[in-house]
């Protein structure tokens, strides 16, 4: 399966060729969703969620190589390699839905989020912590959003001819996205009390948005650098 | 009602749209209707969540008959639009800017029930220059119909709505809605809106539905289901009242419904901006314009005169 774009803008994709055997299409709702191996072996992977605006990276960065199992990274809807729907309508919990659709594909699995990735770790492993073996809160591009309110509305005028990839309504609706504290919360207690792990949920990030510094203060979540944090969840079973 | 060989169901005082046309909303088809003189003034109406635009086919002959151009349109997903890949308020709020761009670069009266009140309200707050009234239906959501849980129960709940949530994505890749006579769709929806005629309930699937040769199928995505959760919160929407600056009609219905927020006046009250007019309805549900079509029409034709 490869993205149907029939009806979504057309793209250039700027990034280096990868062996297309590195490249798995799974099913999200009506996109399809770019899965790219960049590591193949065995044990338990290791997730890569990008953060707003990026992709999945060319090969696995420098600082994940000690990671055990495989590594795979997902482009979520409207970025790297997925399916560009036309009309927008992006939500951070639509994008919980394409790693839910990926976790089906790979099984369970260790995830790390870089900034719009870090808030949909936080999502998808308190709504899946049968299938989440440790998420990871990294720093990256999105990671505040758009704060815990709304602001006054603004319609953005978007050319629906102008080739994008990634997809401006992704930028413009996923940079906006609400994100109360408490909900966010809520999904750290989901990971909590659904999940084997003491400390499901890691949080990296330098940087700590409301979102954030909320879901710092639930049990089950620790403070850990990244190394350490990856470190602590190789050795779950 | 009346139903013919090839049911075509009518409905007493029915009156489908005189014209009907698409627009592209960022490479998306929307369906838009209007009824009543091309050259009237318009007002731009939104529908429900989970309706469509035929939902006006009574109250909305009935602003035509007055003089008045109404605008509608199916939101994306629902009734003859297309069917998106992802939903999401601003795209339906950027739809409904992109149907009055055909219609007139005018500041014009905005009318939305449910959902489309919701929409218009927050269309009125980020283009303020493009609306002269704001007419809402029904539209002005409460906490009132939020459960009274402790927060453990309430984690396990929002975990298990979730998680539906996510199944039923994955379930519903290429399925489509569950085949019905026409009489057993109107049966379903009629648990949803127990308050409605089921003349009216079978008129409404005769247009929101397509007749296939293994029966009739509400057009509706499949995708698109009721409930759900997020991070909204109703007084985001009701945060948008006090500021509106051109005059406003509210109209709520007092009996409580499964669809309704269970609004009581006492929840509005504090939010209506000044001047604001503003009509509880007694022993009327939350479909005021089609319980009570005369009266919410002759309620809008007076607000607007």
């Amino acid at each position: 399966m490869t993205p149907d774009r029939t009806s979504a803008r057309t793209s250039s994709d700027t990034r280096e060729a990868r062996d297309p055997a590195d490249i798995e299409f799974v099913r999200s709702g009506k996109a399809a969703l770019a899965l790219h191996h960049l590591r193949r072996g065995a044990g338990r992977p290791l997730l890569l969620l990008h953060g707003l605006a990026e992709q999945t990276p060319a090969r696995v960065p420098a600082h994940l190589a000690e990671w055990p199992g495989p590594v795979i990274g997902l482009d979520f809807t409207g970025h790297g390699r997925s399916t560009i729907p036309a009309g927008g309508g992006y939500t951070a919990e639509a994008l919980m839905g394409d790693v839910d659709a990926a976790l089906v594909e790979i099984g369970s699995a260790t995830v790390l989020g870089r900034g719009l990735g870090a808030y949909i770790a936080l999502l998808i492993a308190g709504a899946r912590p049968d299938r989440v073996r440790g998420a990871i809160l990294a720093d990256g591009p999105g990671l505040i959003g758009g704060g815990i309110r709304p602001s006054s509305p603004s319609l953005v005028p978007l050319d629906p001819d102008q080739p994008a990839v990634p997809d401006p309504h992704a930028l413009n609706e996923l940079s906006r996205d609400v994100r109360p504290p408490d909900y966010a919360s809520e999904f750290a207690r989901m990971a909590l009390q659904g999940s084997e792990l003491d400390d499901p949920i890691a949080v990296a990030a330098v940087v700590r948005p409301e979102w954030l510094a909320g879901v710092v203060g639930e049990y089950g979540v620790v403070e850990l650098p990244l190394d350490r944090a990856l470190a602590r969840y190789a050795d779950v079973d | 009602m009346t139903r013919t060989a090839d049911e075509t169901v009518t409905y007493p005082g029915a009156r489908r749209p005189d014209r009907s046309r698409t627009v592209s909303s960022d490479g998306l088809m929307l369906r838009v209707y209007e009824w009543g003189p091309e050259d009237g003034p318009p007002i731009l109406m939104a529908h429900g969540g989970f309706d469509f635009a035929g939902t006006f086919d009574v109250f909305a002959p009935m602003l035509a008959d007055a003089g008045y151009r109404c605008v509608s349109w199916d939101a994306r997903g629902h009734g003859d639009s297309e069917h998106a890949v992802l939903y999401n308020w601003g795209a339906d709020l950027r739809d409904s800017l992109v149907v009055l761009d055909t219609v007139t670069d005018r500041p014009v009266p905005i009318l939305g029930h449910s959902k489309g009140g919701g929409l218009m309200l927050e269309l009125a707050d980020a283009c303020a220059h493009r609306v002269s009234h704001v007419i809402n239906l029904d539209g002005l959501p409460s906490k009132n119909n939020w459960p009274d849980v402790s927060d453990r129960e309430r984690t396990r709940m929002v975990q298990g709505e979730v998680q539906r949530w996510l199944d039923h994505r994955r379930a519903v890749v290429d399925r489509q809605r569950r085949p019905g006579t026409l009489d057993e769709l109107a049966e379903r929806r009629g648990r949803m809106n127990p308050r409605l005629e089921p003349d009216w309930l079978r008129y409404l699937v005769s247009i929101g539905a397509r007749h296939d040769a293994d029966g009739w199928r509400w057009k509706i995505d499949p995708v698109l289901r009721p409930g759900g959760f997020g991070p909204w919160r109703p007084e985001w929407t009701m945060h948008r009242v006090p500021g509106i600056g051109v005059p406003f009609l509210g109209v709520l219905g007092l009996e409580p419904e499964l669809m309704g927020w269970g609004t009581v006046p006492e929840d509005v009250h504090p939010y209506l901006p000044p001047g604001a007019e503003f009509v509880p309805l007694e022993g009327v549900g939350h479909f005021v314009h089609i319980e009570q079509p005369r009266l919410v029409a002759d309620l809008v034709i007076e607000f607007l005169s």
